[in-house]
């Protein structure tokens, strides 16, 4: 591939020397080849890699089993119906137990749902944050891994915070689904999840304000 | 006495540096290459906070379109002796009655994600106009047939079997109706998978104290 360029000489009489040859070598066509596998390189490489976010949802079992009673008071549902709207009301609906409460419509923005999961748990909420920006101005020296059962441990003791309910009617996107998990996961919500919508409240969305 | 002409050089570049230069990042791409496979369909993923990683091997990727189509994608695992592909397009053959031809198995181990019912998978196959290859992805059907189980459910099944450590990813299209979301998470849970990995962009988004209302 390579190609010696003899360097041309003018012909002059006089002694003849051994022919000096240079040792250059013409370099173009591997520049070419390079020049051409980095093009195709850059253009086949996914640089970034995708990001997952991992939610675990509870086992479904044929068994009955005895139904856990939370705190109406700490329970937060949250209805989700498309268009992205996003309704929420504390404690339970139930038919049986009139009135039923009012739905209040909120959003995805900063000043939406946010606020309102904020303001419910705030004790967690700045706690976490605390610990968090104690480690990042270096107050605090500790392994990734011991941050992160700090953090769980926190989450784990706190008896205050909201338990959150995501639900979920036909008309909703998958992405109001993942923006909502999502924003637990930025207030740092200690327990959520995510359940099937029951037929009282897609009654109560059909009334709810637009 | 003749002219004294001035040598006739030839106009010389060093190239040293440039190739210098070309071969670090040649090195560099081929080294952190992981080729982009080609996908079945087109995803518009949500955006998130999370910073983990998807896993790159031991994934089986379920992913939802727009208009609700499903594909689905397993990889051949951790370890390069076993052809967990293979595996479980064999083990569908046998469910289906459909005999592969040990070509049509090797070259299915080497593609990525598919999605179309199984009667013509055969036909996908083989054809190699990628025109007709696209219009065969209909997506994988999820409806239960003469009360067997769907074909996503076998898909699923086969795959949990051929390769128990993979790790389910649901990669869906935001603007997927969460209804066929929640119908592949209970087809997976029926699959005893409880732990989703939700593929989605990273968005970093900022709270503070100062957030917090007073």
């Amino acid at each position: 591939m390579a190609e010696i360029i003899e360097q041309e000489k003018g012909k002059k009489g006089g002694k003849r020397r051994p022919k000096k040859q240079s040792t250059r070598i013409d370099m173009t066509p591997m520049v070419d080849l390079m020049c051409l596998l980095i093009t195709f390189f850059m253009l086949t490489t996914a640089f970034s890699k995708p990001k997952v976010m991992v939610i675990t949802m509870p086992e479904k079992t044929t068994e009955k089993e005895p139904e856990v009673k939370i705190a109406a008071w700490r329970t937060l549902n949250i209805l989700l119906t498309g268009d992205d709207l996003v309704y929420y009301y504390t404690g339970e609906a139930n038919p049986k137990k009139p009135p039923l409460p009012t739905l209040i419509k909120s959003d995805f923005s900063k000043d939406g749902i946010r606020k309102v999961l904020l303001e419910k748990n705030k004790d967690l909420f700045r706690q976490i944050t605390e610990y968090r920006d104690k480690r990042v101005s270096g107050k605090l020296l500790v392994a990734d891994t011991t941050a992160e059962s700090a953090i769980k441990k926190m989450k784990k003791e706190d008896m205050k915070g909201p338990i959150v309910l995501i639900k979920a009617d036909d008309k909703a996107k998958y992405r109001d689904v993942v923006n909502i998990i999502d924003e637990m996961a930025i207030c740092n919500i200690a327990s959520y999840a995510v359940v099937d919508i029951f037929p009282i409240e897609l009654e109560m969305l059909k009334t709810a304000p637009k | 006495m003749p002219k004294l002409k001035p040598p006739v050089r030839t106009p010389h570049i060093d190239m040293t540096p440039m190739v210098d230069l070309f071969s670090v990042l040649l090195i560099f791409l081929l080294l952190t290459a992981s080729f982009r496979p080609s996908e079945a369909t087109v995803i518009t993923s949500p955006n998130s906070v999370s910073e983990k990683q998807a896993p790159d091997k031991d994934i089986m990727t379920i992913i939802i379109n727009k208009d609700g189509n499903i594909f689905f994608n397993i990889d051949n695992g951790k370890d390069s002796a076993k052809h967990t592909r293979v595996d479980v397009l064999t083990q569908m053959g046998k469910q289906y009655n459909i005999t592969f031809t040990p070509k049509e198995l090797n070259y299915f181990g080497h593609l990525a994600s598919f999605g179309m019912p199984m009667v013509d998978f055969r036909k996908w196959l083989n054809t190699t106009d990628s025109k007709e290859k696209e219009r065969l992805q209909t997506g994988i059907p999820t409806d239960s047939v003469n009360n067997q189980p769907s074909q996503l459910f076998f898909w699923v099944r086969f795959s949990r079997l051929a390769n128990p450590n993979a790790e389910v990813a649901i990669k869906g299209d935001g603007g997927a109706n969460y209804k066929k979301v929640k119908l592949v998470m209970d087809l997976l849970q029926e699959n005893k998978v409880n732990k989703f990995n939700l593929v989605t962009n990273l968005e970093k988004q900022e709270v503070t104290l100062k957030d917090l209302p007073k």
